[in-house]
């Protein structure tokens, strides 16, 4: 039986008079308070937030925290979202009074086990990518990928080159063109193949001395790694323009090969993907980029550097694109990042790898019998599955199964992307689940398909709510709670 | 390795089920000339065990802020947590779970990220939050970026020097790329001249930037910053100090259009400057233009009330070039902390906190003028940080001093303010005791070649 009161809001909760936190009485000289603060800034009263007792609080959040499906809980078979297991030992570590007290404008000094932590780190991820300038700085996927794009936009100014124009597969994450623009960039869509390959004749076609960059995530969206890779860094590059590798899936080749070795000029990672930094309801992550050697001038500041035995932040570096960030970026995901690759090693990490893509391709040897896979038989770290039969002949879409799924104690995979599959269903297991759970969700979803249409159009039926109206919401929005409401 | 799980018996039969000889095999589509055929240059494999040795032994390096007084601020803040933020934020189904895509299994971080929204409306008095951003920084910008789309004929940008330098930097790394000119103002005595100010918006102008409480800690005429500013049709953009608002006007009174604020200082340790919080609230008028995931309130079966994802037409996923921003990730986790933070505090907890604050800051500031060689540079009012200058312009020194006796002394301002490099920037939070309050003053009082004596002055 759920605590339905405790699901209130905060604010139907409150009562005038309780309160949790109590600050202690000031134990400097009594002094009257408009003597430090003038009438003319002063509120007439405190601000009008809900007045609760901790416990209140504590069963609030506790009882909100049990209406959601996590990595901790379920299988979340996210396709493009790499949602892998979390390890605990990188909660603590990067909890570490040496590591979460530090405030960032202590001296360089006061900080030399951080900075060293933080250089190697540089150094590890320049190691794996191939591409040995780093910058920790970015503080998401999109923010690394509109940083480099600075990066490039800085180094063509420095070349006296006028280039104006990104190129993406259609197939490329929204974040891409979404960069592009912010960056200052006109943006052209290059057509995939049908087999998920990038249409070599819409990319020549589209690539002129004008184009200043090409995005392209490989291994793509659609789990496939992008065999013309060398052919398109020869078409890229000898038009002068730069490759940008969408680090997404970086899950799927960790020592397996490295962007920097297939062309790549600049790249970024997700640590909260391929590292397994947990994604707290949708954040945060981090996006450090790493670039070609020459590129690493217009890096935005600061970078850490290693004198000697010291290590210290270089801030002076003149064509520097300046700063993207507050601060150093966001540090505590980047402790993570450095507890993930060192409890693997360089071993560790390709088995990492290996079992992500065995587990895809397993699943994939058993969904394929179940939902049409159109890009063949072999996958790296996800694929996509297309419920468009089903769809035409039965009326069952991909959202149908995807919220069915839920029922079963899965979370849905990814449906919708990428855009250029008709009803997609795109799985990404993950290494770390076990063949008993791809299985167990196999059968899951063999059955699903033998229900009957009109059932499924009302799934889930055991979650707290089913099938909110999204129409509403987006029409007459609700986006606080109101005292009158 | 400890978080797999294929044994050698199940590899071997996934193998078979997927008709492939080998492991090697399924990469058969990644060209051979890209294989790396060796392993990756990286430090041996470290068990937990030794992992944690490690990371104890880098961590011990460091001089950590809960562990000796620290009077740092410029935009972070040693500010008390309470307990029930990291035991209910650390949560696995809170910790691990992802973007709230699917209402039916997020109905937690939903409820969580309306109410944070709620709650930061209700605390800024402004109409519209999203679900945050990347951190206070990020959130001036995309402010910047909102109002200038927009205000889309319009090319200038009228900032003040007392505005964080970083998120004026940041301004500038952005705009390199975009056609937007910055200009800024000079700050006097620690806060912007109206009549400077006036002087550089015009009819050009975008919006005008500020921030309330300052990069200085001192507090700045808004209300006439708004009205210069609707004169010349142009937005205000103020970054503030979510925890100021336990005690001065907020945005909504003040008149802004756009508030932003660094959410740390509600339940976000230091960690070296992040991950932080980006809070961005706005008018109604910005409702479809504000970047970044936003829950809405809505019903399902049966009329029952619950929440999801909304507004999503504005964001990359659907409208790719056309979005609104490129922001994707939030920072959820750190809502949800500012929310918990907030929830304990309440109004009273919030009025007490910020007391505290002003009430030692002050003490701070005149226990250190007492001694002859320092002063207050500026006399306009502050709220909890505020500037003091070493008339021996030994600013280094003092730092160096403080250190090696434990304090953290305050941040020097040279680096940003050339014509202020004999003053520090001091933060005095409600952590802070009187007792290292007066430490703290003792210390730099009596700094003389590299070191201080404390001996005295508890």
């Amino acid at each position: 039986m759920r605590n339905q009161q405790a699901t209130q809001l905060l604010f139907e909760l409150s009562k005038p008079g309780r309160r949790a936190a109590q600050m202690p009485a000031p134990d400097t000289p009594d002094v009257d308070l408009s003597d430090l603060l003038p009438e003319q800034f002063r509120a007439s009263a405190p601000p009008p937030l809900p007045e609760l007792a901790e416990p209140d609080v504590v069963r609030h959040y506790t009882n909100l925290s049990t209406l959601n499906m996590s990595v901790d809980t379920h299988f979340y078979p996210l396709g493009s979202c790499t949602m892998k297991y979390n390890p605990k030992r990188n909660e603590r570590l990067a909890g570490l009074p040496g590591m979460a007290d530090l405030h960032p404008y202590q001296s360089e000094g006061s900080l030399q086990g951080l900075l060293q932590l933080l250089f190697e780190t540089q150094q590890m991820l320049a190691e794996i990518s191939g591409l040995p300038a780093v910058s920790l700085q970015p503080a998401a996927g999109a923010h690394g990928e509109l940083t480099a794009l600075m990066v490039a936009a800085a180094h063509f100014r420095n070349l006296g080159e006028d280039r104006r124009v990104v190129l993406a597969p259609d197939s490329a994450h929204g974040t891409n063109p979404a960069s592009a623009k912010i960056a200052g960039f006109d943006f052209k869509t290059i057509k995939s193949r049908p087999d998920g390959a990038v249409d070599l004749d819409d990319l020549k076609a589209k690539l002129s001395d004008k184009t200043a960059v090409f995005m392209i995530t490989n291994p793509s969206t659609l789990g496939l790694f992008e065999k013309q890779i060398a052919q398109i860094a020869d078409l890229v590059h000898e038009q002068g323009a730069l490759i940008y590798l969408d680090g997404a899936n970086m899950n799927a080749i960790l020592g397996i090969t490295r962007p920097g070795d297939f062309g790549a000029d600049m790249m970024h990672f997700n640590p909260h993907k391929t590292f397994s930094g947990p994604h707290g309801g949708g954040g945060p992550g981090a996006g450090p980029i790493c670039v070609r050697e020459d590129l690493s001038p217009y890096l935005p500041t600061p970078v850490v550097v290693k004198e000697g035995d010291r290590y210290r932040l270089e801030e002076n570096r003149p064509l520097s694109i300046g700063r993207v960030r507050s601060f150093f970026g966001n540090t505590g995901v980047l402790v993570k990042t450095y507890c993930y690759i060192s409890t693997h090693g360089p071993d560790g990490l390709r088995r990492v790898s290996e079992n992500a893509v065995l587990n895809a391709n397993y699943l994939l040897s058993r969904v394929k019998h179940i939902l049409p896979t159109p890009h063949g038989d072999r996958c790296m770290h996800e694929f996509v599955a297309s419920a468009a039969k089903l769809k035409k002949e039965r009326n069952v879409s991909a959202m149908d199964i995807a919220k069915r799924l839920l029922d079963y104690g899965f979370h849905a995979p990814t449906v919708y992307f990428p855009l250029t599959v008709p009803e997609a269903i795109m799985i990404e297991p993950t290494e770390t689940e076990s063949k008993e759970t791809l299985d167990a969700f196999t059968a899951a979803l063999f059955r699903i398909t033998e229900e009957s249409a009109t059932e499924l159009h009302d799934a889930p039926f055991s979650t707290a709510v089913s099938r909110p109206d999204e129409v509403q919401a987006a029409r007459k929005p609700i986006m606080k709670w109101k005292s009158d409401s | 390795m400890p978080y797999l799980f294929n044994t050698p018996e199940d590899q071997q039969a996934m193998l078979e089920a997927i008709g492939a000889s080998s492991v090697e095999d399924l990469f058969a589509s990644i060209p051979e000339e890209f294989r790396l055929r060796r392993a990756l240059n990286l430090p041996p494999a470290m068990p937990e065990l030794a992992l944690t040795q490690h990371l104890s032994a880098l961590a011990d390096k460091n001089i950590a802020a809960g562990r000796v007084p620290c009077f740092l601020g410029g935009g972070s803040y040693d500010h008390f947590i309470p307990a029930a933020v990291d035991m209910l934020a650390s949560r696995g189904e809170f910790y691990t779970s992802y973007t709230p895509y699917q209402p039916e299994v997020s109905q937690g971080n939903l409820q969580a990220m309306f109410e944070y929204q709620s709650l930061i409306c209700q605390l800024t008095g402004m109409d519209v939050s999203n679900a945050s951003l990347y951190d206070g920084g990020s959130a001036v910008v995309e402010a910047v970026l909102m109002c200038a789309a927009v205000n889309a004929r319009r090319r200038k940008v009228v900032t003040a020097s007392s505005v964080h330098p970083e998120y004026r930097q940041i301004l500038e790394t952005y705009f390199a790329t975009l056609e937007l000119e910055l200009v800024t103002v000079p700050a006097e005595n620690g806060v912007v001249s109206l009549e400077a100010l006036s002087a550089a918006v015009d009819d050009q102008t975008v919006c005008v930037v500020v921030q309330h409480p300052n990069f200085f800690g001192s507090l700045e005429d808004v209300a006439g910053i708004v009205e210069l500013a609707r004169q010349a049709g142009a937005f205000v953009v103020q970054s503030f100090d979510p925890l100021s608002l336990g005690l001065i006007k907020n945005p909504g009174e003040l008149g802004v259009d756009v508030a932003v604020a660094e959410g740390q200082v509600l339940g976000t340790p230091m960690a070296y400057g992040g991950p932080y919080l980006g809070i961005m609230t706005c008018r109604d008028k910005f409702l479809r233009q504000i970047p970044g995931r936003i829950a809405g309130q809505t019903t399902a079966g049966g009329g029952r009330r619950c929440w999801v994802l909304t507004l999503q037409t504005r964001e990359q996923h659907i409208r790719r070039e056309k979005a609104t921003s490129n922001i994707c990730t939030n920072q959820g986790l750190y809502a949800l902390r500012a929310s918990i933070y907030l929830a304990l505090m309440g109004p009273q907890g919030m009025r007490e906190a910020a007391e505290l604050c002003i009430r030692k800051s002050h003490y701070a500031a005149e226990r250190l003028v007492r001694s002859s060689r320092f002063e207050q540079p500026f006399t306009s009012p502050f709220f909890k940080e505020f500037v003091v200058r070493d008339t021996q312009g030994e600013v280094a020194e003092l730092l160096a001093g403080a250190e090696s006796e434990g304090i953290l002394a305050g941040v020097p301002l040279g680096k940003w303010y050339p014509e202020y490099e004999d003053c520090l920037l001091v933060a005095v939070t409600e952590k802070r005791t009187r007792a290292e309050i007066d430490r703290w003053a003792s210390c730099l009082e009596s700094v003389e070649s590299g070191a201080c004596s404390t001996a005295d002055a508890v």
